[in-house]
């Protein structure tokens, strides 16, 4: 057997580092959906009735609608009936401080490394955290405040500014959009809210963590960030998961609105829990992730590390409305053991001289299958669209599967349209390279998964690459015997 | 130094070496030459631990170590250093940074501290100018797009910052042009040391009128057939291969 084969067999072997779970007493909804799931739900958070309404009109819907089978991952039946849809941490009061929250939650993130006053006096970053499905704390409220920029959980926003929710709720990814964005509407249970005014360059990275905790429950966060003409925003967004050998089903809905002149970069690094080596548990992963410029040159960067999670499906995309607006998309995903990923983008091409950047890079190792899908459509009046992709694959191993699904449909003949696509092998004469010079064949594998990455990575926030970084280094831990 | 008896290696079914014997002590540089496919490349690939070649019988002591018994990353933080005939490219990962990682997990083995950016840095700077080698190449991806030249160029900037105790290099000469050729074997020069050996495996003589070998040896169809002194290298430009081959066809 060749060296490499043995490095992607033992790296099968690596442990998921944040399969914890954490001792916090939860308030559930009763298993299973119905509508009376959805008041249940709807009546805790303390809605008003238009979005008691709104859910219901999304349940209704989401009954009218088939699970899509069309994508390149294959799982048994999820059974809808059997997952909790609402569960959050017992707490009497709202937490006003860090200081009010439940120490066991904080130490929770403690070990996810992401200590909430730690990040708070170090690196000043801002982070709402969602903890299952209620967020948990927000910081840096204040200073963001005197800005203008209203940060904070779904909720909150849902009860201090619900002229806004209303407003933009939808508006990119309407209730009925698909399956699983139809399932969030209905009972979606938290999430973060972020709104920039006109003029205003968010001065700091704000973040949210989410973790799923409770056994047999479905994350269903929305998040939603509205940027006002020529604002700034850098979004980051992390997730993990603790072990369990059920699957626990996510759906998440994210709308970005980005306004004339303005721009957001909406950062993702996922590290969900794949499950085991023989496939067994993990995350199921169904994201609908949709941003709209809607005036003219506006701007939205995707950029998305995912290393986690059995069965990732995810689109994160753009619509170029606004004239000379500009979409982006750069994804790393790594999939290991029995994990399925099947993402990429759409960039839809409306308004004139758009122009759009698809950067993908797949690494496979184990038994995974890992898929690119990807739609550029230009529209008929989007005169002097461009676009331009590259999608890479690099194969760890040859029981791992890549795959690439391009489509590709213009209305226009303006447009230019460039793809370029290569799958390559880690090769045994990389590693022997780094053999030789005295870097073990652990540190070979990160070193050269990280060099491929790189062009994705580079779009990360500094603090983010790093992590990002040290990530890919642990995903390949355990690689050598 | 090292001392290698009776070595046997085969890739796959085909046994490429057929009884290797050779000793380098410390301080002497040794040439070892002869036509393609006699096993030049494969003896430097089996000193330095490739896993394709299987050692079928004899022995190497390295430093009173068994060294075939040694793992390829072992043998490099022990100081064993090759200089390979055709350099990997290693996308998105630049010299620097390879080379960090590299000196540090050595410096690790040796129970020595991490070298910080500073200090790594000045080192660096320091060992450039043994190969007069530019900056902006060593920010550039490792290897990726760089000339013949400056490959091999990069190899020896390597060697000179990783210092091995044995350096093997295996046709560093090829496809280089004289001036690039000076450089690297002023480079290989500029580092020769009491304490450290070197190996240089060529096809061409060219190369020993810039490295000055204390011993050549020639091998032909997997063994050393004949050794002598820098004289055999002159020797064997004047009549070519074929005349090894004829002397050792002949007694054979």
């Amino acid at each position: 057997m060749s060296k490499d084969n043995q490095i992607l067999e033992e790296f099968a072997q690596s442990d998921y580092k944040y399969g914890f779970e954490s001792n916090i007493e939860q308030e559930s909804a009763p298993k299973g959906l119905n509508e009376d799931t959805v008041r249940f739900i709807s009546a805790k958070k303390e809605e008003p009735e238009w979005l008691l309404e709104w859910r219901l009109k999304a349940y209704r819907h989401w009954l009218t609608l088939k699970e899509p089978t069309w994508h390149n991952v294959s799982f048994p039946d999820i059974d809808y009936q059997d997952i909790i849809y609402y569960a959050a941490p017992k707490q009497k009061v709202r937490p006003k401080s860090l200081d009010e929250v439940d120490p066991e939650l904080l130490d929770t993130f403690k070990r996810l490394g992401i200590s909430l006053d730690e990040q708070k006096r170090l690196s000043g970053v801002a982070v709402d955290a969602v903890f299952d499905s209620v967020s948990v704390a927000t910081t840096f409220k204040d200073k963001l405040a005197k800005l203008g920029i209203i940060f904070c959980s779904f909720s909150e926003a849902v009860r201090e500014h619900p002229e806004l929710i209303r407003k933009y709720i939808g508006s990119v990814v309407p209730a009925g959009d698909n399956y699983f964005a139809a399932l969030n509407s209905a009972v979606f249970s938290d999430g973060s809210f972020c709104y920039i005014p006109k003029g205003v360059r968010c001065p700091m990275e704000l973040s949210t963590y989410f973790r799923i905790n409770a056994a047999n429950s479905g994350q269903f966060e929305r998040t939603l960030i509205v940027a006002e003409e020529g604002s700034y925003v850098s979004y980051l967004e992390g997730c993990t998961a603790p072990m369990r050998d059920e699957n626990q089903l996510h759906a998440a809905v994210v709308e970005l609105y980005a306004a004339k002149d303005a721009e957001i970069k909406y950062s993702t690094v996922q590290n969900w829990y794949p499950g085991n080596k023989e496939g067994k548990g993990g995350i199921y992963n169904f994201v609908t992730k949709r941003g709209i410029c809607a005036g003219d040159h506006a701007k939205i960067s995707w950029t998305q590390v995912e290393t986690g999670s059995a069965i990732t499906w995810k689109y994160p995309s753009c619509i170029l409305k606004g004239d000379h607006s500009i979409g982006e998309f750069y994804s790393v995903a790594v999939t290991n053991n029995r994990q399925q990923a099947d993402t990429g983008t759409k960039m839809i091409h409306i308004g004139k001289n758009t122009r759009s950047r698809i950067v993908s890079k797949g690494v496979s190792g184990g038994f995974s299958q890992n898929s690119y899908r990807g739609l550029v459509k230009v529209m008929k009046r989007a005169e002097g669209a461009r676009n331009f992709s590259q999608c890479d694959s690099l194969l760890m191993g040859d029981q791992c599967g890549a795959h690439t699904f391009p489509y590709i449909e213009s209305d226009n003949s303006s447009a230019h349209i460039e793809h370029e696509a290569t799958t390559s092998k880690i090769g045994e004469d990389q590693i022997f390279y780094c053999l030789q010079r005295g870097i073990d064949e652990e540190d070979a594998v990160a070193l050269i998964v990280n060099g491929y990455c790189k062009e994705v990575l580079n779009q990360l926030p500094m603090e983010f690459a790093v992590e990002a970084q040290k990530l890919l280094a642990l995903t390949l831990e355990g690689s050598v015997g | 130094m090292i001392k290698i008896t009776d070595l046997h290696a085969r890739v796959e079914e085909k046994e490429i070496l057929k009884g290797i014997n050779l000793e380098v002590k410390a301080g002497e540089v040794h040439a070892i030459m002869g036509p393609n496919g006699s096993g030049k490349s494969t003896l430097a690939s089996v000193l330095a631990g490739r896993e394709e070649f299987e050692v079928t019988g004899g022995s190497v002591q390295y430093m009173g170590q068994d060294l075939l018994d040694m793992a390829p990353e072992e043998r490099a933080r022990e100081g064993i250093f090759l200089a390979f005939q055709y350099p990997v490219e290693i996308p998105g990962v630049s010299t620097t940074n390879f080379l960090k990682t590299a000196v540090n997990q050595i410096r690790l083995h040796k129970g020595q501290d991490s070298l910080d950016a500073v200090s790594f840095l000045k080192m660096m700077k320091e060992k450039m100018k043994l190969v007069d080698i530019d900056q902006s190449l060593l920010s550039r991806s490792l290897n990726e797009g760089f000339s013949g030249g400056e490959k091999k160029r990069n190899e020896i900037f390597q060697m000179a910052m990783l210092e091995p105790t044995l350096a093997i290099l295996d046709e560093t000469d090829s496809g280089l042009d004289i001036d690039a050729l000076r450089i690297v074997a002023n480079g290989v020069n500029a580092l020769r040391s009491e304490d450290n050996a070197t190996i240089v495996v060529t096809h061409y003589q060219r190369l020993l009128d810039y490295i000055i070998p204390d011993f050549v040896h020639v091998l032909y169809n997997g063994q050393i057939v004949k050794s002598g002194t820098k004289e055999l290298a002159m020797e064997l430009e004047e009549k070519g291969y074929d005349w090894i081959k004829e002397t050792v066809d002949v007694t054979a």
